[in-house]
């Protein structure tokens, strides 16, 4: 009798740092017996050798910044039955995203001499804007243990166990005092996805949002908040602005904050 | 007989590049080095961002050596607003950095390199010929992260640089649990340079122009001036006015060169050769029982260096953890002016400049980074060219691997794209 046939598992990388790839690669204590459990057939990071498609599941790190990649997401979602956007790049088009508000072209100008040498969208997306995605896991850079948990979960095929609290149900857990309250830090925390750990308000500082906005968060209400606790003019925007800033709630708390700067 | 190199994606590097060899009338006719990784505008959109930002954001450019990207940026902005930090911190930095170079070295040298020497395809398919060297690679790499974890939050994007220091000091237990691995991590490193003593690395010898940070008191990588091959010193700030990026003719990736207009190499086998006689005694003794001095000048032996700077970072960091203790503050306080500073570290993949200018209130009006790789790429080039003859004997698999060997023994990050064009293919 011959062995069941392992899933196999690929991993592509768009505009983005290799952090979320990374990640597998830094899972030490379970990255053998991971490539027990699945047949990792594309990882260009970690392996020369490649296995032609389709694939049972998809990673795909990264933004859609280019026609080239949008040419490519749309064949990878054709080679992969689960397709899973990995990390903020490519759930929300990633710090890069930061075009996205400004003139793309003017920015070109001022980093390259030959701008026109560029082949660059105008914006960078997540990859759920070109091609319909199956799970969306955030983090800027994803919590490698999160990551093991979907794969697991689509191995045998279950809804993956993601925390759906805020970054400040962690910081109680962790016991770490609130830097809003404690210190008039303006923090994300309050209207951010968990899976971090609390790391910012752990060391002292506010939260930049790497997990993105909190399905339920009350930007309405945060609002306020931020700009009550502002040490200079702007900061809240700034905060909003980051690595988490073309989330649509991100997006629209910045817009909020920019409207009731203009008033007052 | 070889015809035309043609390797689309490049595997086991960072990030994404591709490669083509011309082959005309059994001759090289064209090499070219193929940075197909999008534009991400980094120094673009740092303007107007708040200078406490800067290190969270440059992080971004690369997920394998954020720590490098946070150095060199706080320290171009404590050199513009000319703040000194406390010996307690500079220590504590030089732990932290300690700590990236344990987990990339580990990376390039049992995942990313040493496959290639051994004939495999990754880590993984050497796992099932040799699983305790993996497994041993693996748990050193995890010790780097760890102790990037103990000081920085998490070892991908740290949260705990900030210009002037550090947000808090790192708990006591965490750093303290962490010297028993560490006493391993060392003895694992002494052996990698033994084990990579063996290894059968390809032929070749470069006349290489080193470019590498130096310190006269320690080996250098988060402090010091720009040394070259010729002993000519100089301050880091100048950097950039010295060896300045230029658009060559023929190519549209951005080039480097020395004051000579020579092609450089920055990057451990840089290092290694400039700054030998600043390894501790550790280090040195490793170099000896294997018979490695400079001249070291085959770049896949770069290799070997990286080997005796495991060994180096792990003596430090164990030296560190034993006698650390935080003083006063964790972050020195300063007030906000207008200024310009330019500063160098040594990235575990060479030599990363970033300068700024600020205005009077904290904010970035300029930014200017130059990754190592961005550097190394005129080098890889030509690296290419003098292998021509070798890849010319050879079949055509075995010519391509060749190279992109050649390619991955450089420890390539084109993730760090904030100064690569895009190549367009000239398909004639």
């Amino acid at each position: 009798m011959s062995e069941p046939r392992k899933p196999t598992l690929a991993v592509y990388k768009f505009s983005s740092c290799d952090g979320c790839q990374f990640s597998i690669l830094n899972l030490e204590d379970h990255l053998l017996a991971l490539a027990g459990a699945v047949d990792i057939a594309f990882f260009l990071e970690a392996s020369s050798a490649t296995k032609p498609g389709p694939y049972d599941i998809g990673l795909v790190e990264g933004s859609i910044s280019t026609p080239d990649e949008q040419e490519r997401i749309a064949a990878i979602r054709r080679q992969c039955t689960t397709l899973i956007a990995l990390g903020t790049c490519a759930t929300a088009g990633g710090i890069q995203a930061l075009r996205n508000f400004g003139d793309a072209t003017e920015l070109a100008g001022a980093v390259y001499p030959h701008p026109e040498y560029l082949e660059a969208l105008p914006t960078s997306t997540p990859i759920g804007d070109h091609v319909p995605v199956d799970l969306e896991l955030w983090g800027c850079p994803v919590n490698k243990y999160q990551v093991l948990e979907v794969i697991q979960a689509s191995l045998q095929r279950r809804r993956p166990h993601l925390p759906v609290t805020s970054v400040c149900a962690e910081c109680k857990r962790n016991g770490t005092t609130c830097v809003i309250v404690a210190d008039g830090t303006p923090c994300l925390g309050p209207i951010t996805q968990s899976g971090c750990g609390a790391l910012c308000p752990g060391v002292r500082r506010g939260c930049y949002g790497c997990f993105g906005p909190l399905p339920e968060a009350e930007i309405e209400a945060m609002v306020p908040v931020l700009q009550a606790s502002q040490r200079f003019d702007g900061e809240a925007g700034l905060l909003l602005r980051h690595v988490s800033c073309y989330a649509p709630a991100f997006a629209r708390a910045a817009e909020l904050l920019a409207s009731q700067e203009a008033i007052a | 007989m070889t015809e035309s190199i043609l390797v689309s994606a490049l595997a086991r590097v960072e990030g994404e590049g591709g490669l083509y060899i011309g082959v005309e009338q059994g001759q090289i006719s064209e090499v070219k080095l193929n940075i197909y990784e999008p534009p991400r505008f980094f120094e673009g959109f740092l303007r107007g961002r708040y200078l406490q930002e800067v290190p969270d954001i440059t992080a971004r450019i690369c997920g394998i050596c954020p720590v490098a990207y946070q150095m060199s940026s706080v320290r171009a902005l404590e050199a513009a607003l000319r703040v000194t930090v406390t010996p307690a911190i500079r220590q504590l930095r030089r732990l932290f950095y300690c700590a990236e170079y344990i987990e990339s070295h580990a990376l390039h040298i049992y995942m990313l390199q040493a496959p290639d020497l051994l004939g495999h395809d990754s880590a993984l398919s050497l796992a099932a010929e040799a699983p305790e060297v993996v497994q041993n690679a693996l748990r050193l790499k995890k010790i780097g992260n760890q102790l990037l974890a103990a000081i920085g939050g998490r070892s991908v994007h740290p949260v705990n640089t900030r210009v002037g220091g550090f947000y808090s000091w790192p708990k006591a237990d965490k750093l303290a649990a962490l010297e028993p691995e560490m006493a391993w991590a060392l003895a694992f490193s002494q052996e990698t340079v033994r084990w990579a003593a063996d290894l059968p690395y390809p032929e070749l010898e470069v006349d290489y122009e080193f470019v590498a940070q130096h310190h006269p008191d320690e080996y250098a990588f988060l402090e010091g001036d720009i040394l070259n091959s010729a002993g000519e010193l100089s301050p880091e700030a100048d950097f950039d006015s010295l060896y300045l990026e230029k658009q060559v003719q023929h190519s549209t990736a951005l080039h480097s060169h020395t004051p000579h207009g020579k092609p450089y190499l920055v990057g451990p086998l840089a290092r290694f050769n400039l700054n030998f006689k600043q390894l501790g005694e550790a280090a040195r003794a490793s170099a000896a029982e294997i018979d490695l001095a400079p001249p070291l000048l085959n770049p896949y032996k770069s290799l070997l260096a990286r080997a005796i700077e495991l060994v180096e970072v792990t003596d430090e960091a164990m030296r560190i953890l034993r006698q650390f203790r935080p003083e006063g503050e964790s972050f020195v306080d300063f007030d906000l002016k207008p200024g310009e500073g330019g500063a160098v570290s040594e990235a575990p993949r060479g030599l990363l400049y970033h300068r700024y200018r600020l205005d009077g209130q904290g904010k970035i009006e300029f930014a200017r980074i130059m990754p190592p790789t961005a550097q190394n790429l005129a080098r890889i080039e030509a690296d290419l060219w003098q292998l021509g003859p070798q890849i010319l004997s050879k079949p055509q698999a075995e010519a391509t691997l060749l190279c992109e060997e050649l390619i991955r023994a450089y420890d390539p990050c084109i993730s760090c794209s904030v100064h690569f064009l895009t190549l367009k293919i000239d398909r004639r």
